[in-house]
């Protein structure tokens, strides 16, 4: 049989390499992004290391739909690159690095639209507990090619490995986009008018509703709106309250009557943001005990982001 | 095959294993019959010689966790099992485990419109629930040519793809939630229907497990409204690279259709003599492509697909006019794999991903290797995600002949790599191609693999044998005492 030549995935960039030696295989290390979320799951262990990740868009193809994206590259130089051709991904943009924000996990506002981050994360090259650097995943929008690491990785705030390196599934950036807005209006009816809006927001009174699509399709949209409401144009969401939550969209719809404060619901998603912060969510002891494997066998020595939990 | 002679028929009440299932499920759902065994024994893979335990029937969650309990007391394997549609081996039973149906568990138990989710039990047919869907004006996205026989439990575990998924996602974006038994016989929810359920994506790390981390006794999938309108259009093509070409062309210019699928000219021959869809049988290359929307919007997209092709080199564009009319397209693609039978007695269905731009090059070495190993190759794929399905037909009762088949199939797996790409697109690595693995991957990322699968299940019972190659997989390999036949070596 021939010898394989070697594929796109068994490459490995020098600049990985080096970092993977930055990170050794011994004392406790963490990897600060653009510190936007700094402070999610809990607070960082002094004595760890604080490294940055390495940084810049490797390889754009906008015919595979992918991008090849250093973690230290900042979430706005990314989306420079692909607006340039047209694409974006489902990063959300506050300010941070891409390894911080495949970390986090978190979904853009408009997720109905760009998709779920953690469905944008095709390949993740992390450098381990051991100090090696290691890939899950391949650079192709379709792969079950073994166990997903990607998915691991993705919202594991880097308690698992330090992120290096992904490749993003990438989509065109839609013909024409709107946000409209009304007041009084059934959100969920808004919800219903439009066959796949892009974000849909409420805060008990005024509804956010973006369109995206075919400027055709948008118009007839805006049409189908108008007979619940009067709508008109607004610039975009509004400013959001402080504190994110994640709840079920059922759950999300019945926010606004049982908080105080102000309070604004992406319909659909089950994401919300309040001015007060979310209670705690508990899990289960089925759901503690694997995770609590998952980070042993990945990080047998606890030296990953130390002080901080996926379950804070 | 063999296995009647070779061993003679279990004495149900004797053998203690069976008689402890026999004491958690009713008598008639364990069967340890020679033909349920044989029946057991193999998928809709070609790999052959697995040996089956005994068979369970569960028809509940408890009983699945019984079930887990009986084979920790034996120190005894499991393997999940659904309609047994996979063709990567990953539902062959090695070493006599139990043998684990979801058969039983098949209702649909909750459609929430509230929260867009359908609760279902693993057993429940994927075309079913499309069907149940329907007037709600809703369904499931991942449709697998096999949907009208394949579960949700197995699309689940093999994170199953099909035509529709180059828009929506595969099978994973449209899980919320799964409820697992884990080999220790705990109950498990991964993931839930919140927006981003909080911890490590447990959800994520279960799909595409192949039955190795655990059985999935409820899941909650996604529901994904019926689109206001759909264009269906079939161009045919002189060559097959101007078909691959035109696909990449189409995504390049910022069109990403519901669907785009290409059919070689011999399969399209074979699928018009099967199901006279009106086909056309002088095309080298036919692209169904469908997109939907809005009526304006859909025209719009059907209108510059259109110009792509013709720019690309489409001989000939046809724009379905009516539902029948593209249902009736669909029928053919559908029907593919059917329509082979007619040809051959046996085929071997590959499943690789390349690059959309790597496309016409591996096409080219696709028909060379099958050429050089004097096998006939047919081609249907989803070419909008870069996923080749080459068929290779052939007849197993020639002698040497299936030798020919896997020696064509290791080179276009490795012409595949080579380009680029990986070794499955949706069918799995199962038995089929594990021993490829560390081509693609490093001794550190298959080693990291399997740390992933040992936080599920540290003892290595579920589904053993699976995916990473032996010298991977923890225990494994003391579990197994057979290897099945035709896998490469
Ligand atoms: C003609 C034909 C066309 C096909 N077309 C496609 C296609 O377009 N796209 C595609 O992706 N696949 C396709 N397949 C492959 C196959 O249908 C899919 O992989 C399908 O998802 C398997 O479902 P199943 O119920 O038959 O699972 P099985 O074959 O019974 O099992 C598959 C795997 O899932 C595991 N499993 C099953 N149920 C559970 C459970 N409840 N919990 C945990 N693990 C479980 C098994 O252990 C095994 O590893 C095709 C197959 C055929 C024969």
């Amino acid at each position: 049989m021939d010898a394989v030549e070697e594929s796109t995935l068994t490459i490995v960039d020098p600049v990985l390499l080096a970092f993977a030696d930055e990170v050794g295989a011994s004392g406790p290390v963490a990897v600060a992004g653009g510190r936007t979320r700094w402070d999610v799951g809990g607070s960082l262990d002094p004595e760890a290391r604080v490294l940055s990740a390495p940084s810049g868009v490797v390889a754009h193809q906008p015919s595979e739909m992918t991008v090849q994206v250093r973690a230290g590259t900042t979430v706005a130089e990314l989306d420079a690159e692909l607006a340039a051709h047209g694409q974006r991904t489902a990063l959300p943009d506050r300010g941070g690095t891409v390894g911080g924000a495949v970390a986090v996990g978190e979904n853009p506002v408009d997720v109905l639209a760009r998709g779920r981050l953690r469905d944008a994360v095709l390949q993740v090259r992390y450098v381990s507990a051991e100090g090696e650097l290691v890939t899950g995943g391949g650079p192709v929008v379709k792969n079950v090619t073994g166990y997903n690491l990607p998915k691991l990785m993705t919202g594991s705030l880097g308690t698992l490995g330090v992120l290096a390196e992904f490749v993003l599934r990438t989509n065109p950036v839609p013909p024409a986009s709107r946000w409209l807005s009304a007041e009084g209006v059934d959100p969920t009816l808004v919800f219903g008018a439009v066959h796949r809006p892009a974000a849909v927001l409420w805060d008990g009174l005024t509804t956010w509703v973006q369109l995206e699509g075919h400027g055709v399709d948008i118009d007839a949209d805006a049409v189908a709106l108008g007979r619940l409401s009067s709508f008109t144009e607004v610039a975009g969401p509004p400013a959001m309250p402080d504190h994110r939550w994640s709840l079920t969209p059922a759950e999300a719809l019945d926010l606004p009557a049982h908080v105080d404060g102000d309070v604004v619901v992406a319909l659909g998603v089950g994401l919300a943001w309040a001015s007060q912060p979310q209670p705690p969510r508990p899990v289960t002891p089925e759901v503690a005990a694997v995770s609590a494997r998952m980070k042993e066998n990945f990080d047998p020595t606890g030296r990953l982001n130390p002080g901080r939990s996926v379950f804070a | 095959m063999g296995l009647l002679r070779r061993h003679r028929r279990p004495q149900p009440k004797i053998d203690p294993l069976v008689a402890d299932l026999c004491g958690v499920l009713s008598d008639d759902r364990v069967r340890v019959d020679g033909a349920e065994r044989a029946l057991m024994a193999r998928d809709a893979s070609v790999f052959r010689g697995g040996v089956a335990g005994p068979t369970c029937f569960p028809t509940s969650t408890a009983e699945v966790q019984a079930i887990m309990r009986v084979a920790e007391l034996h120190g005894a394997a499991v393997v999940p099992r659904g309609a047994g549609t996979g063709l990567a081996g990953g539902a062959i039973p090695l070493g006599a485990p139990i043998v684990v149906s979801t058969g039983r568990m098949n209702r649909i138990l909750d459609v929430d419109l509230v929260n867009r989710v359908a609760w279902v039990e693993p057993g429940v047919i994927n075309l079913d629930l499309s069907r149940h869907l329907q007037p709600m004006g809703f369904h499931f996205a991942p449709d697998p040519s096999s949907q009208a026989v394949c579960t949700l439990g197995g699309n689940v575990a093999n994170n199953s793809g099909g035509p529709h998924c180059l828009a929506y996602g595969v099978t994973d974006a449209h899980i919320a939630a799964i409820e697992v038994v884990l080999i220790d016989g705990s109950v498990i929810m991964l993931g839930g229907l919140e927006a981003e359920p909080v911890g490590y994506d447990l959800r994520g790390a279960f799909v595409g497990g192949e039955g190795t981390l655990g059985i999935a006794t409820r899941i909650a999938v996604r529901l994904t409204p019926n689109p206001p309108a759909v264009r269906t259009l079939l161009l045919s093509f002189d060559t097959v690279r101007a078909a691959a070409e035109t696909v990449s062309a189409v995504i390049a210019a910022g069109i990403v259709p519901a669907a785009l699928e290409v059919m070689d000219q011999r399969i399209t021959v074979a699928v018009e003599n099967f199901v006279g869809a009106g086909y056309p049988t002088d095309a080298a290359a036919v692209l169904l492509a469908e997109v939907e929307g809005s009526p304006a919007g859909a025209d719009i997209d059907a209108e510059r697909l259109e110009t792509i092709g013709r720019a690309n080199g489409a001989t000939r564009v046809r724009r379905a006019e009516s539902e029948e009319e593209s249902a009736l397209l669909w029928k053919g693609r559908k029907t593919a794999f059917g329509a082979i039978a007619q040809l051959a007695p046996d085929y071997y269905l590959h499943d690789t991903v390349v690059p959309r731009a790597a496309l016409a090059d591996v096409l080219e070495q696709v028909y060379e290797i099958a050429e050089r190993h004097d096998v006939v190759v047919m081609n249907v794929f989803h070419a909008g995600d870069g996923n080749l399905h080459p068929l290779l037909l052939f007849d197993a009762r020639i002698p040497g002949t299936l030798d020919r088949v896997h020696a064509a199939g290791a080179e276009i797996l490795r012409a595949s790599l080579a380009a680029g790409g990986v070794l499955s697109g949706e069918h799995g690595i199962g038995v089929e191609k594990q021993r490829f693995m560390g081509e693609l991957f490093t001794d550190a990322d298959l080693d990291h693999q399997n740390r992933l699968r040992r936080a599920f299940d540290p003892v290595c019972r579920a589904n053993p044998g699976k995916v990473l190659p032996t010298g991977h997989s923890c225990a494994d390999i003391q579990a197994l005492r057979a290897v099945p036949t035709g896998v490469w070596g």
